[in-house]
């Protein structure tokens, strides 16, 4: 909302010194933020004076064109010239060049002398054109920055103006005024008003205010007017979608009127367009009052209106000139004719006033808000009075604008009020609330004096009673926003001042730290940024062929969230895997000249199970029952956290006398391995296969439970070609809580032998399509307990070995808790060992 | 000079050393001086050991002059053993002082002869990094969790209810119009992505035994296009607070110490009137931040104020009986004025020299 200082001023002592910016200061006080500042004279500067064109000399040029050679005076006869800039002529009188022919010697027009600036920061000089010089320039409004007619120049005496040759335009049009632009919350519908905000400049300054309501004397109805039937069958939640429908009558209005410059600007510093004057007038009044209002051109009116819901395909053409398809839930205003208007949001154009409209009936109505916000929303038809009407207007200002407008349109446009008067419907109660006497300050922790509850509650208007324990508060008629206890306590609040809030601590009651996943996470994060990898986060937001690549092991459609406003349609899906984002963050990096990469992240995937959300929702203010919270938490996806990493190039960098690693596929496993292994969980490797990764060099993870956890490897090489990625690029992804899961509660202590250690070395020869993992395990499970750890030392195929066949050499360490080992002892429990692998693969030791 | 020669050559050499009978003291003590010199100018082990052999070596005049004790008479002997057990004393004395000074030489000179230039030390090991958006949750968490408080956390994608209606916006309200919402299609699915963490607030109260205190750290979304300020992804730290008796000044004292815990004891905390549909009162929250850059200066941080009663109806708890504060603010903008992060691109691009740069710490 912003807000005309010149306009606050009639309402609140605003210092005649005072900035928008001091005005926002006082008024963000009261909640209502600062949000920008319109000031003409920042980009407008004089001399702009009022000129009288004492000739005009038509030229005809060689172009076609006829340009107006004038004489104009800037000084009043007989007075000196005090202006100096260059190209002021002394003599008061300045010869110009002006291309529009809208007016005649004598009338009196705005000049911006040689000097001045116009918005754009066009500066005025005298210059040569067309064969005179031409010293300043007769302004249109266009170029002074405040309206968009661009027929010719400002005629002031159509402006219904006669001022002083020489006197200061800008003061004349108003352009030393300045406007504070405000942020109104949703609940504050009557900050949407000079009135609403003069009242709150009030408040927050402790000066007196003036409610532009008070000023207006309503004429008493003589007798019905326009026949109004309030007849809606079916309120949104049982509610009437208009309460109040009120309409007078103006005749014998003159449309050819211009709006005064004063209004004019006021409007143009609010940020609306002058139009016309009846229409100037209605939105003039909005602005001032709050109160929406609509103008019909009575003469194309049939019949009584009524205000009802809209039939099946019924339609209207509203002002914009647009056909629109009404809705069952549409609150119309109709006539005999059929629909005239969405109640609220826009009139039509049948009814609407132009410049041949002689009687104006205005209708000044109340709403629902509802209603208004869904046809606003279903027409997308974001309106000035919708804004308004959706956050609630005051209920009981209806007649008070209606006179307003009546009044305007008497003063300005030459019309004739009538007092035939419909105010159909019936008003609202006014909002009662209980407030208990300790209340506020029991909320607050501020001990709030009776004196302090009963000014400011007064303050806002409201009407205070003691009664028993308390007081019983009506609301102002401008607040359907209170409502509650609550409510009043936050008046009270800041009336009185939430500087004077005071900081005390609570004492929460001793707490559990970080929970046990909370915790688990954090040193997994931390531990794979301690082996030397880089944690980025990527958006959720995929397409739907990263879903089906990356989602799934095997090519097909992978169920995937979808979103119904993208930001991007193309990437209208939310992730289920993390690598598409990683690896997107990863080419981003190599295009930025970084070749060495190690990337991971740790977030949520979305997984939809087979119900997708639920086809209602419980309403608010209630807690649900267990079966509607049930079917909530039923509804959501899965959304387990999984931790994926990517690598690349070497790791670490190339220096003297160091020859980097290059990452490859066990880098990418053992990124997986360590989430395990700082959780104190085996992750099992076996051989996998996954469309996203290379078809031999593929691990597919687990927990000792066989429970599947992800996919470690070296990425396609297909794949890495089309993404633009380096080739052998490698990555996982894990299931980072079915490990968090699988962690023990309590870690039990191992018995640790002091005896000497026994090593043996085996190397057996085995088929190439066995993998070691299950020969390990099977020399571990055949060597018994005495075995105490073993590791695959190295991988042989080649001379020696026959072909088809491979060499894989185990270090076997074995270790009694009670006694030393003999080496026989030892040699026993290998061949034990042997023994089994040979049984099972038909190892044969080398 | 020349290379040492062996004892085994000089035995025929014209110059091969005079054997001095045993019992001949000063013959002995010409040997015994002989070897003590040789050693003295041995220069390092190689000399040494040349020495060595030459003056204790088996064809030495000491070691030979030994071997004839056995032919003399048995008065002499005992003379001859006596004088010749005494001066080898003498030479293998000064051999082990004169080895040991040259090994300790020879190790002093390896070790300068292994010298390196430190300054070119490769890096071996690629040091990693946290993400600067997750290093200040846990920050901003062990903050709270130091006052007692705990973590509580979240799904992104939730049900309408959860983030709207159980938060007082009504269902056509204007408020839930500028949460800019991402909904889960089909619409009547009541799916959405999170527009704050607020619903696990309301999860919170339903799940958890009163009183509560929780802090819930996370990821939200709008659908505000990405520009230096604006992202559609982004993250939020609530606190909630729900006990008997609760205040506004129990909140405005909770955020102080907060503030002052994350800015430095000169931070202070500002309350301006505001509106949330889950709060009442409602107020903008704005930190004094003393270390900001171009001087200290009132920032806009976060939004708070005291829980509507609607949102505890919503779950279960009596108005009547408990109060509660909630607050609320942005991951990305705390990091912006606290760590002077010029552009929100920074943040999301995913470029590991802003990650780097921070490495653990925040």
């Amino acid at each position: 909302m912003r807000i005309p200082l010149s306009w606050l001023r009639e309402y609140a002592q605003v210092p005649a010194d005072a900035s928008a910016e001091d005005v926002m200061a006082e008024l963000v006080k009261v909640g209502l933020e600062e949000e920008d500042v319109h000031r003409p004279a920042d980009e407008i500067s004089g001399p702009i004076v009022v000129g009288q064109v004492l000739s005009i000399v038509k030229e005809e040029q060689t172009n076609g064109k006829t340009i107006n050679w004038c004489q104009v005076r800037v000084v009043p006869e007989g007075q000196p010239q005090t202006l100096a800039f260059e190209g002021i002529d002394p003599s008061g009188v300045q010869g110009i060049i002006c291309g529009a022919h809208n007016f005649v010697e004598g009338d009196k027009v705005v000049v911006t002398l040689p000097g001045a600036v116009l918005p754009g920061n066009f500066a005025i000089s005298a210059r040569k054109t067309y064969g005179h010089l031409s010293a300043g320039m007769i302004a249109s409004s266009r170029e002074l920055g405040i309206g968009d007619d661009h027929d010719g120049i400002i005629v002031l005496s159509r402006l219904g103006l006669d001022p002083e040759i020489g006197a200061d335009a800008m003061e004349l049009l108003g352009l030393y005024d300045q406007a504070a632009e405000i942020n109104v919350t949703p609940d504050r519908s009557y900050a949407f008003s000079i009135r609403g905000v003069a009242r709150e400049y009030a408040h927050a300054t402790g000066t007196p205010y003036t409610d532009p309501a008070s000023l207006v004397a309503v004429d008493a109805a003589t007798a019905p007017g326009h026949e109004v039937k309030l007849s809606d069958a079916a309120g949104i939640y049982g509610k009437d979608g208009c309460d109040r429908f009120l309409t007078r009558k103006v005749t014998n209005v003159n449309p050819a009127l211009p709006t005064p410059p004063w209004m004019a600007s006021r409007l143009n510093l609010a940020g609306m367009r002058s139009i016309s004057l009846v229409v100037d007038i209605s939105n003039y009044v909005m602005l001032e009052l709050g109160q929406p209002l609509h103008f019909y051109d009575a003469d194309k009116l049939t019949g009584a209106i009524t205000v009802r819901r809209a039939n099946p395909d019924e339609t209207l053409k509203t002002l914009d000139a647009k056909e629109r398809k009404l809705h069952a839930e549409d609150l119309l205003i109709t006539d005999e004719s059929g629909a005239i208007g969405i109640a609220g949001v826009m009139g039509g154009s049948a009814t609407e006033v132009s410049d041949a409209t002689r009687t104006v009936l205005i209708e000044a109505a109340h709403f629902e808000p509802i209603s208004i916000a869904r046809s606003r929303r279903r027409h997308k038809l974001p309106s000035e009075a919708s804004k308004r009407f959706e956050r609630g207007v005051d209920w009981n200002i209806a007649d008070v604008a209606a006179q307003r407008a009546v009044d305007l349109l008497v003063l300005l446009a030459g019309g004739t009020a009538t007092t035939e008067i419909t105010d159909e419907g019936t008003r609202p109660e006014a909002v009662v609330i209980d407030l208990p006497a300790g209340f506020a300050s029991a909320l607050i922790g501020i001990d709030y004096t009776e004196e302090q509850i009963t000014w400011a509650l007064g303050e806002i208007g409201a009407t205070i009673e003691n009664v028993a324990g308390g007081y019983r508060v009506t609301a102002p008629s401008w607040r359907p926003d209170l409502s509650t206890k609550q409510d009043l306590v936050e008046e009270i609040a800041r009336l009185v001042g939430y500087h004077l809030i005071p900081a005390t601590l609570p004492t929460a009651p001793p707490g559990r730290g970080l929970s046990r996943v909370q915790g688990q996470r954090r040193r997994v994060v931390a531990a794979l940024a301690d082996a030397g990898l880089t944690e980025v986060l990527s958006y959720p937001f995929v397409t739907k062929v990263q879903n089906n690549t990356f989602g799934a092991a095997e090519a097909g459609e992978v169920k995937a969230v979808k979103l119904n406003n993208p930001m991007s349609s193309e990437f209208g899906f939310m992730r289920t895997s993390i690598l598409p984002g990683l690896l997107g963050i990863a080419r981003r990096n190599h295009g930025r000249g970084f070749r060495d990469l190690a990337l991971y992240e740790a977030g949520q995937v979305f997984l939809p199970g087979d119900t997708l959300g639920t086809a209602t929702i419980p309403p608010l203010g209630a807690r649900p029952s267990e079966e509607e919270l049930e079917a909530l938490y039923n509804g959501l996806p899965h959304q387990p956290t999984h931790i994926a990493a990517v690598l690349t190039g070497h790791d670490s960098p190339v220096a003297a006398a160091h020859t980097p690693r290059v990452y490859d596929w066990a880098d990418a496993l053992d990124a997986a391995k360590l989430v395990g292994d700082v959780l104190g969980v085996e992750v099992v490797v076996s051989q996998g296969s996954h469309q996203a990764f290379h078809p031999g060099r593929t691990a597919a993870l687990a927990l000792r439970n066989g429970t599947h956890v992800g996919y470690a490897g070296e990425l396609h090489p297909k794949l890495l070609a089309e993404l633009d990625l380096p080739e052998r690029t490698v990555a996982m992804e894990i299931n980072a809580d079915e490990l968090f899961e699988a962690a023990a509660d309590v870690i039990v202590a191992k018995e640790i032998s002091t005896f000497p250690i026994s090593t043996q070395d085996v190397a057996l020869v085995v088929d190439s399509s066995v993998v070691a993992a299950e020969v390990l395990e099977t020399l571990r499970e055949g060597a018994g307990e005495l075995l105490e750890d073993l590791a695959l030392f190295d991988v042989y195929s080649g001379t020696g070995i026959p072909e088809g066949k491979k060499s894989l050499a185990f270090g076997l360490r074995f270790r009694a808790n009670d006694r030393t080992l003999t080496a026989d002892e030892a040699s026993e429990a290998r061949a034990a060992a042997v023994a089994l692998a040979a049984d099972r693969f038909g190892a044969v030791q080398r | 000079m020349s290379e040492p020669t062996s004892p085994e050559m000089d035995a025929n050499d014209a110059h091969a050393p005079v054997v001095p009978h045993p019992t001949d003291e000063a013959g002995i003590d010409i040997a015994v001086q002989a070897a003590l010199a040789a050693f003295a100018a041995a220069q390092n082990l190689d000399e040494l050991k040349a020495a060595r052999l030459a003056h204790t070596g088996e064809k030495s005049p000491l070691s030979l002059a030994n071997r004839e004790i056995g032919r003399l008479d048995k008065s002499e002997k005992a003379v001859a053993g006596k004088l010749l057990g005494a001066s080898r004393g003498r030479v293998n004395k000064a051999l082990a002082g004169r080895t040991a000074v040259l090994e300790a030489e020879d190790a002093a000179r390896i070790l300068v002869e292994e010298t390196v230039d430190v300054t070119a030390a490769p890096r071996r090991r690629r040091a990693g990094a946290r993400h600067p958006l997750s290093t200040l949750q846990d920050r901003v968490s062990d903050i709270f969790v130091g006052m007692g408080w705990e973590i509580a956390e979240g799904p992104e994608i939730e049900s309408e209810w959860f983030n709207f209606d159980a938060l007082n916006f009504a269902p056509d309200h204007p408020a839930r119009e500028m949460q800019d919402t991402f909904f889960i299609d089909p619409v009547d699915s009541h799916l959405l992505l999170r527009t704050h963490t607020s619903p696990v607030q309301v999860r919170s109260m339903l799940e958890r035994e009163l009183p509560i205190y929780v802090l819930c750290p996370g990821r939200v979304y709008r659908t505000d296009e990405l520009d230096a300020t604006h992202t559609p992804v982004f993250h939020q730290f609530e606190g909630l607070a729900i006990d008997r008796n609760l205040t506004m000044a129990d909140l405005r004292g909770t955020l102080e110490h907060f503030a002052r815990q994350m800015f430095g004891e000169d931070a202070s905390i500002r309350l301006r009137p505001n509106f949330f549909p889950f709060t009442e009162p409602s107020a903008e929250l704005d930190i004094w931040h003393p270390g900001a850059k171009g001087g200290p200066r009132w920032i806009e941080w976060g939004g708070c104020g005291m829980v509507n009663p609607n949102v505890l109806r919503a779950a279960g708890i009596d108005p009547e009986e408990y109060s509660g504060f909630a607050f609320g603010m942005g991951v990305e903008r705390t990091l912006m004025f606290r760590n002077e992060v010029p552009d929100m691109h920074d943040m999301i691009e995913g470029d590991i020299r802003f990650s780097e740069h921070f490495g653990m710490e925040i």
